[in-house]
């Protein structure tokens, strides 16, 4: 599984990032990962956490958590409604990351 | 107040770092009466903790941030706030093995002059840290960590977390740390290992009202002028120590209420320290609604009552890292309100001069001469 910027094929996962976060990501919205395979949403935070620590480390906790306010959804469908972190995203499918409606 | 202004670098100028509920600001002037405010830095973050650390002529600025959705981190800044450096990989971070994450950093103690590079952080879950880098990575005390009490510790209203750390200038092995809930802990041999320290404090809110540990202490502060001689501001209770906590005595007599969460304590002077009253645990706000600070000159034998410039009618509590003092002659003295408004004095509390208004809930001040 690698990570790329740009060129996006079929079998990529396309990962939307909030605006919030994109100078975590070299100023990156869209984030283009190429697979081989099916992959879990832990084993995509993983490799964008490889290759962006900063942004890895807003998304998840040291235990591996998905912050409690941070939602992930895959082809729109909420991982916490699904499998959570074990949710599996095919080859092709979209990963949007929002953050909740929270704060004061 | 001069909103916005630039952020003035000459030695001698006087830095008010102001950590609020959305953001850090930077405040500075020459005399100590009128004051530059800087634009916002960290915007919609927490700022709880903030360490100024001048030491080897050096200022670096470090602060604890935190997010609502995207976690805590410490930040700091060698250039007065221009640019903030973040380590990638995080100043402060769990091991895997731990079972633990971050939650929000109370404290960031640059330790004394005599070990320049070491910076101590206080952090919830209760965990100490040091670093021995200026503040860019910090391990994890496993003296403290592992220590049987800790499945004992409880949470206070604002998390379960070490918010105080007191070094000693004479003394780099003995290091005192409190925690809400748990008390007051010291080690004598750097960190190694902790003993709790808390007799003579009184835990009314437990069944034994005088255990070991489980006292929730709110703010320590050393006293640099007498050696072993400590502050404690407690949740109902204000105490001294003369040993290095071994004994704790009550000196909450000739203040309007024993509640409230600063303790602070004179740079130099032995038997000098401030304490900012609340009315009480279910009654946070200052005594009558008159917001006022309080000075003993005697090591709390006696206090006086500093209202010169201060509102009457204020409703805000004052929280316990949102007070400081600085280390000119006479020492300054600043603190800001839970609605945003700081004060500072340049006589020890004679005075107070509103500095700043309307910014969110003050949660940490700190303050630093210019090298």
């Amino acid at each position: 599984m690698t990570p790329a910027t740009s060129g996006l094929d079929p079998p990529d996962i396309e990962v939307i990032l909030p605006r919030a976060l994109t100078a975590e990501a070299d100023g990156q919205r869209r984030l283009r990962v190429s697979c081989d395979r099916a992959v879990t949403v832990r084993h995509l935070l993983a490799e964008i956490a490889t290759r962006y620590p900063l942004l890895g480390r807003r998304l998840l906790d040291e235990t591996g958590q998905l912050r409690r306010f941070v939602n992930l959804y895959v082809d729109g469908e909420d991982v916490r409604r699904s499998s959570g972190l074990e949710t599996p995203i095919g080859l092709g499918q979209q990963v949007q990351i929002i953050q909740s409606v929270a704060g004061g | 107040m001069d909103e916005s202004a630039h952020t003035r670098t000459e030695p001698g100028t006087f830095l008010l770092a102001i950590g609020t509920k959305k953001g850090l600001w930077l405040a500075t002037s020459v005399d100590r009466r009128n004051w530059s405010l800087s634009d916002p830095h960290f915007l919609m973050n927490e700022i709880p903790s903030i360490g100024i650390d001048t030491r080897g002529g050096r200022t670096r600025i470090l602060v604890g941030v935190r997010s609502e959705h995207w976690g805590p981190t410490v930040a700091h800044s060698d250039d007065l706030g221009q640019t903030w450096i973040e380590p990638e990989q995080g100043a402060i971070r769990f091991g895997a093995d731990d079972g633990a994450a971050l939650s929000r950093v109370w404290q960031i103690q640059p330790d004394s002059v005599g070990q320049p590079d070491v910076v101590w952080a206080g952090c919830e879950p209760i965990s100490v840290w040091k670093s021995t880098d200026g503040g860019e990575h910090f391990e994890l005390n496993r003296g403290l960590w592992e220590h049987p009490h800790r499945p004992d510790w409880g949470a206070g209203y604002g998390g379960a977390a070490a918010h105080s750390i007191a070094v000693s200038a004479e003394d780099p092995d003995t290091v005192h740390v409190a925690m809400s809930t748990g008390g007051v802990y010291r080690s004598t041999d750097g960190g190694s290992t902790w003993q709790p320290r808390n007799t003579g404090i009184s835990a009314y809110f437990l069944p034994d009202p005088s255990p070991e540990f489980g006292q929730c202490v709110h703010k320590i502060a050393r006293d640099a002028g007498t050696s072993g001689r400590l502050y404690a501001q407690n949740h109902h209770g204000v105490y001294r120590t003369d040993d290095n906590g071994d004994t704790w005595m009550s000196i909450a007599d000739g203040l309007p209420s024993d509640f409230g969460f600063v303790m602070l304590a004179h740079p130099r002077r032995g038997g000098t320290a401030w304490v900012i009253p609340l009315k009480a645990d279910g009654e946070r706000i200052p005594p009558d609604g008159d917001l006022a600070v309080h000075r003993s000159d005697d090591a709390g034998e006696t206090w006086t009552r500093l209202d010169k410039g201060l509102p009457h009618g204020e409703y805000n509590a004052v929280l316990r890292d949102a007070a400081a003092v600085d280390t000119a002659e006479p020492v300054g003295v600043y603190f800001g309100t839970r609605g945003g408004e700081v004060y500072a004095s340049d006589d020890e509390g004679a005075a107070f001069t509103e500095i700043a208004s309307h910014l969110p809930d003050v949660l940490c001040v700190r303050v630093a001469v210019l090298p």
